[in-house]
């Protein structure tokens, strides 16, 4: 017993010996630290993934020329990515990680509203610039002036849902399935649901149903939805919980289109959902086939660097980081002290006024919400997400 | 009416998978009364073997959609046991020797269940895996119902796996000694019966069960993740200690009452309501009948 509780003094010990190392060392004056809020594992991996493939990309890109300009200087860049397991509160505790013991000086992501809008709160009482490269959900940066993103707001998106499919598919009625435990799914519903109210009238909304972040069955939901007898199914979920939904209602004999939001545009949905999915339709920030000039070269390095077409996140964290990155460089010289040049990043930032990003041109407003466009692709039969429609706000 | 017989085929199917893992449970609880809380995820376990035996077969050796699957239900039953089999070696059986309580077994097979679970993230990632189509999924339409073919194999395949598992438990001499065991496990080395393999017998019927109901899952709903199997191992022991643990029939029956309950709600209610109704409704039963629908109250003697 005593050799015991000995030998676990010592690992202890040992445990705060190595914090203290870790934590002594973290001043290193020749670098800028940005820290980078993912979700690496969790219910959405492959976002994490392609958030961190394009970071390190342009990593990659500045520091190979010696590092950025900063008033003459040039400082190498350090990324810390902290994996938020597409949970609300490990983003809450990565981001209190990155502010407090990372001492990083602005923080790219979270990316899934689910996260964003806690850890925006967190970023925000820490007046640590955040960027989102993904939320769209507008209580991410409502109210809070530290907080930034790079994609647009599902009070736009909605509209653009509503409007493509009451057109594309001559729609009349309309349901919606969505994730209630998801601030992004949850919010776009409601959206939706209110705008396609307004544009039908009454009763045009003919199933309204929700589900779990769990959840793997939902034939309940889709037999009450597919009783209902709607023109089209609204899915605004995640690509993973897309997939089951899409199969299923086609197992209870659902014949008619889907049509989707940005959550759809990763690159896996295609692995999960196969055939199901061909000819769906769903609004994200850009379309990969087609693309032209600076964003084609992004996707035609991504791609051949990581063996597949980037997803929407990828190019939304590209630009996203190059924002904090023009930041930093209007903002003219680095001051040593973290918390001044938190407050430089953050007010350059609020300063930008049009920016020009691999995803589209965008302007900030009062909030800190792009004003850009959004397109609707449609899956092809091999897979590609093509370009469908434009719509500029 | 259309609308009821179509959650029935529903629940049915989902009730297929609950019943299968509830099997698992109520086996291992009945001989060792040990509740094996990495059931959840060895049939998580079971799903990938299934996904790794089916993309081995398909694409490497070339095999066709169906000899693959004739080939992957054995396949995957057998690996999945071993599985199960090596925890039992490996985990419980050393403590078992050891005399340890009954408690600290449980809090045992909790840990070995995040092993897994976190053992296969840190093995595989945390990406997604799809599992390949072996059926050619058609959908029937008939007087306003849809079933597909896949729906069909998975309820019949859950009604003989139940039927296997009963004859082999009441009719066979090695389900006497498992029922034996149950009874006294102090008198039963005495009768020359080697308890040891009875056990891993036990694991081996538990664990085929778990990796049938993995590979059917991963059938119905093909995306694979490391965590698949926790909330629904949960959902599973609860309806197998409502069928009453330790009764076969009854985690069989369990394991449909709750699917019925859960796909019933969410087709009355808003789905936000699934569980908490569902599961008020079985606590209602634990409360008139706290040992379960076919559980016998046990009086210790003295």
């Amino acid at each position: 017993m005593k050799k015991f509780s000995r030998l676990s003094l010592l690992a202890l010990a040992c445990a705060l010996g190595a914090l203290l190392l870790v934590t002594g060392c973290s001043k290193e004056p020749d670098t800028i630290k940005i820290g980078f809020n993912i979700p690496l594992t969790g219910d959405i991996p492959k976002v994490g993934e392609a958030s961190k493939y394009a970071a390190e990309m342009l990593k990659e890109d500045i520091n190979s020329k010696g590092g950025l300009e900063v008033g003459g200087k040039k400082y190498k860049l350090q990324f810390i990515y902290q994996d938020n397991e597409s949970k609300a509160d490990s983003a809450v505790n990565a981001a209190l990680k990155l502010i407090e013991q990372d001492g990083v000086v602005a923080i790219v992501g979270p990316n899934s509203s689910k996260q964003a809008v806690p850890a925006g709160g967190i970023c925000n009482e820490r007046e640590t610039p955040m960027i989102s490269p993904w939320s769209t959900n507008p209580d991410t940066t409502k109210g809070r002036p530290w907080i930034f993103r790079a994609a647009f707001l599902d009070p736009f998106q909605g509209p653009v849902a509503a409007n493509f499919a009451a057109k594309q598919f001559g729609a009349k009625t309309a349901a919606v399935i969505f994730d209630i435990a998801n601030d992004y799914s949850k919010g776009l519903a409601d959206i939706f649901k209110q705008v396609w109210e307004q544009k039908m009238g009454a009763g045009s909304l003919v199933a309204f149903e929700s589900h779990g972040t769990k959840d793997q069955d939902f034939s309940a939901q889709l037999t009450k939805i597919i009783d209902a007898k709607p023109d089209f199914i609204f899915v605004p979920d995640n690509y993973n919980q897309v997939a089951l939904i899409v199969k299923q209602a086609h197992d209870l004999g659902y014949k008619g289109p889907f049509m989707g939001a940005d959550a759809w545009g990763s690159a896996e949905l295609m692995t999960l959902c196969g055939k199901d999915c061909v000819g769906q339709f769903f609004s994200t920030h850009y379309a990969a086939a087609g693309a032209q000039g600076d964003t084609k070269v992004f996707i035609d390095r991504y791609n051949q660097k990581y063996g597949y077409v980037p997803d929407d996140v990828a190019a939304l964290t590209w630009d996203a980081t190059r924002i904090v990155l023009q930041a930093i460089q209007d903002a003219g010289k680095l001051n040593t002290d973290v918390k001044a040049e938190r407050k430089a990043i953050r007010d350059a930032i609020a300063n930008i006024k049009e920016f020009k990003g691999i995803t589209g041109s965008m302007k900030f407003d009062a909030e800190g919400d792009p004003i850009k466009c959004a397109v609707v692709v449609r899956i092809s039969e091999d897979g590609q997400f093509t370009f469908a429609e434009s719509v500029c706000p | 009416m259309e609308f009821v017989f179509q959650n029935i085929l529903n629940a049915l199917q989902w009730g297929s998978f609950y019943a299968l893992i509830a099997l698992g449970y109520t086996l291992v609880y009945g001989v060792l009364l040990l509740i094996n809380f990495a059931h959840g995820d060895i049939f998580m376990v079971g799903a990938y073997i299934a996904y790794f035996v089916a993309t081995l077969l398909l694409g490497t050796m070339g095999l066709g959609p169906t000899a693959t699957l004739v080939l992957a239900v054995p396949l995957t039953m057998i690996l999945t046991s071993c599985v199960g089999v090596t925890l039992e070696r490996v985990a419980y059986r050393p403590l078992r020797r050891k005399g340890a309580h009954r408690l600290y077994v449980v809090i045992t097979a909790l840990m070995c269940g995040l092993m897994l679970e976190n053992g296969n993230l840190a093995l595989l990632g945390a990406s997604r895996k799809y599992f390949p189509e072996l059926m050619e999924k058609t959908v029937y339409t008939f007087a306003g119902l849809s079933v597909t073919n896949l729906k069909v194999v998975v309820i019949i395949t859950a009604f003989v796996a139940f039927a296997v598992l009963h004859f082999i438990v009441t009719r066979t001499k090695i389900g006497m000694a498992m029922r034996g065991i149950s009874w006294d496990k102090f008198a039963i080395p005495l009768m020359g019966i080697p308890v040891d393999s009875i056990i891993v017998f036990t694991f081996v019927l538990g664990s085929g069960m778990a990796g049938l109901a993995g590979l059917l899952f991963a059938m119905a709903y093909p995306v694979l993740e490391p965590y698949m199997g926790a909330l629904i191992g949960w959902k599973a022991f609860i309806a197998a200690v409502v069928g009453g643990i330790g009764d076969i029939r009854g985690a069989f029956l369990g394991g449909f009452l709750l699917a019925f309950l859960e796909i019933g709600v969410a087709a009355v209610f808003p789905s936000t309501l699934r569980d908490l109704i569902a599961f008020t409704v079985l606590l209602l039963i634990m409360w008139r009948k706290p040992t379960g629908i076919f559980g016998v109250a046990k009086h210790q003697k003295i």
